[in-house]
């Protein structure tokens, strides 16, 4: 649905010249709910207004819904950006405007007749929960509640993609997941593909099932979310599962890392793996994360013994993920 | 002279200047608003960069605005003529009135759109907005209150102007006080004029205050 190839793009300050992008490429399917995670200048929002051509990139090519919007004329391109819905960390609404009229505006863009939109606009109210909010100026709103017209903005032309740039950064906790939890629910309900930015790895855990991770302008890895923390050598892992730091107690003993999700918690596997082989198993230590919907656990590891390749594969095939450390 | 001879002329000379100051402010917003946007559009960071469109306008717009009014008056005078068929009495002062005052309300145009925070602007962008669009449902609508307030700003410079317009042949209060209170040594005709400038120019910034407050919504 969207799709970024070698994606460069440089700032220039006077004299210095900030490379925001290095050659990022990559591909977020439909439906899915796309996390690109970075500290802050990492390059992020330079990255998602490449999206919509806000930014224009020095070099590489964008695809959006199979148009390649790099290539595009302006008409062309206003016209494709009509189908792309985007929110943001200071939600941008026009202060002159209530709630209706805000929601209103990118439909008198396209060119919907008034009755239309009355009813689009009064759809979209109810869909965000704001039903009694639509005479209000958005100085009169909550962060959440800006935010949620945000949204109904942002997806009244019926967009296939929407585009999140730190939506919940300026917003307290509990208001923040329940933005996460309307953008899960639109995802699903109208199967929206959502490209979102955040410097929060809780963003990330809550809602995302792929995610990208940009450094200094550079994309360290990226993937879905249930692949990169089974795999104790990514960034990604290394920020939910903190390895141990501690060297190895026994020079004959490896070390490993045994990801498990939520059903397999249950079955008590690494005890019929101890019963079954000739393994000791000294606990290094362990965590279970909530990632969307699932309960994800890692355990940290050190098998001593005869059998551990035995172990090992027995771990696998009972649907764990198993990493050895060197 | 008497009160029942020169209340008359005051109130008629009040009309002239209201009459000047009014028309010379609609023609100024005409005029002065397209080129602060076109100021505020082409400049490097705006919406449609065109440096060097942007730089001619801007020494233009300046050239005019260092002129001293008395001096652009004079250097109209023809231009006045042709345009109106004389180059005295109230309807010839808007002219000079008017171009005096355009460069100056374009700046204040352009300050009042730069205010618009460049979120709404992108906002605006990514929603498939022309430049058009962008100006006349976002940039024009957001600093409607702040351009109320540089209409009331232009429209008291033009109470000040027309004043001055007056003493050279423009009629209305500055006339008046130029005939009566200077050269005729009638300092009450004068003073009166002054006080009625002076409430004019409260009630002008009052009234922008006023109606800027209750257009804001922020
Ligand atoms: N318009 C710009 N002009 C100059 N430098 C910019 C501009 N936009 C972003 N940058 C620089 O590019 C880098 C990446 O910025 P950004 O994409 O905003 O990061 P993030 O959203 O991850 O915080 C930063 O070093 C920032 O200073
Ligand atoms: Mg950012």
């Amino acid at each position: 649905m969207i799709k970024l190839e070698k994606v460069s793009k440089s700032f220039t300050n006077g004299k210095s010249a900030v490379h925001a992008l290095h050659d990022v490429s990559l591909e977020v399917e439909a439906g899915q709910i796309f996390g690109v995670v970075g500290t802050s200048g990492a390059g992020k929002s330079t990255l998602i207004r490449c999206v919509n051509r806000l930014e224009v990139p020095e070099s590489g090519r964008i695809w959006v819904d199979g148009e390649e919007i790099s290539a595009l004329e302006t008409s062309a391109l206003r016209k494709s950006r009509q189908k792309m819905g985007m929110i943001f960390q200071q939600f941008n609404l026009l202060s002159q405007r209530t709630s209706a009229e805000n929601i209103a505006y990118p439909l008198e863009i396209a060119g919907i007749a008034k009755l239309e939109r009355v009813a689009r606009v009064k759809e979209l109210l109810n869909l965000v929960g704001l039903e009694d909010k639509a005479d209000a100026y958005p100085a009169q709103l909550s962060g959440g509640q800006k935010q949620r017209v945000g949204i109904a903005r942002a997806i009244a032309n019926h967009p296939k993609v929407l585009l999140s740039d730190e939506a919940t950064s300026a917003l307290d906790p509990a208001t923040t997941d329940s933005i996460l939890e309307l953008l899960v629910d639109l995802n699903q309900k109208l199967g929206l593909t959502i490209l979102l930015i955040t410097h929060q790895m809780e963003v990330v855990k809550k809602v995302c099932d792929h995610v990208a991770i940009l450094e200094n302008g550079y994309l360290l890895e990226s993937g879905a979310i249930l692949d990169l923390i089974s795999d104790p050598h990514s960034h990604l892992s290394k920020a939910f599962f903190p390895p141990i730091q501690e060297g190895l107690l026994d020079p004959q003993a490896i070390q490993a890392a045994i990801t498990f999700l939520g059903e397999a918690a249950d079955e008590p596997i690494l005890a019929s793996m101890v019963r079954n082989y000739d393994v000791d198993v000294n606990f290094l230590g362990g965590n279970i994360q909530q990632i969307g919907k699932r309960r994800v656990g890692q355990l940290q590891v050190e098998l001593k013994g005869q059998q551990i390749p035995e172990a090992l594969a027995f771990l696998l095939e009972k649907g764990l993920r198993v990493e050895v450390r060197e | 002279m008497n009160i029942s001879e020169w209340l008359p002329r005051l109130w008629q000379a009040s009309l002239t200047t209201i009459y000047m100051v009014g028309v010379s402010t609609l023609f100024t917003v005409i005029l002065g608003l397209p080129l602060g946007v076109l100021l505020m559009l082409t400049d490097e960071r705006g919406l449609a960069p065109r440096p060097t469109l942007n730089r001619v306008l801007g020494f233009v717009v300046n050239l005019a605005r260092s002129l001293p009014f008395i001096i652009l008056l004079v250097v109209l005078i023809p231009f006045t003529r042709a345009l109106v068929g004389s180059s005295i009495g109230p309807t010839a002062t808007i002219v000079p009135l008017t171009l005096a005052a355009v460069p100056f309300f374009a700046r204040v145009v352009e300050s009042s759109l730069r205010e618009v925070p460049r979120g709404l602007i992108e906002a605006s962008q990514s929603m498939g907005s022309s430049h058009w669009q962008t100006v006349s449902k976002v940039l024009i609508p957001e600093s409607l209150p702040s351009l109320i307030l540089g209409v009331a700003l232009t429209l008291i410079s033009l109470v000040g102007y027309s004043a001055m317009a007056g003493a050279v042949g423009g009629g209305g209060l500055g006339d008046l006080a130029i005939r009566y209170g200077y050269q005729r040594y009638e300092t009450e005709v004068m003073l009166v004029t002054v006080v009625l400038l002076l409430v004019l120019v409260q009630g002008v910034q009052w009234l922008g205050d006023r109606l800027s407050a209750k257009v804001s919504k922020k």
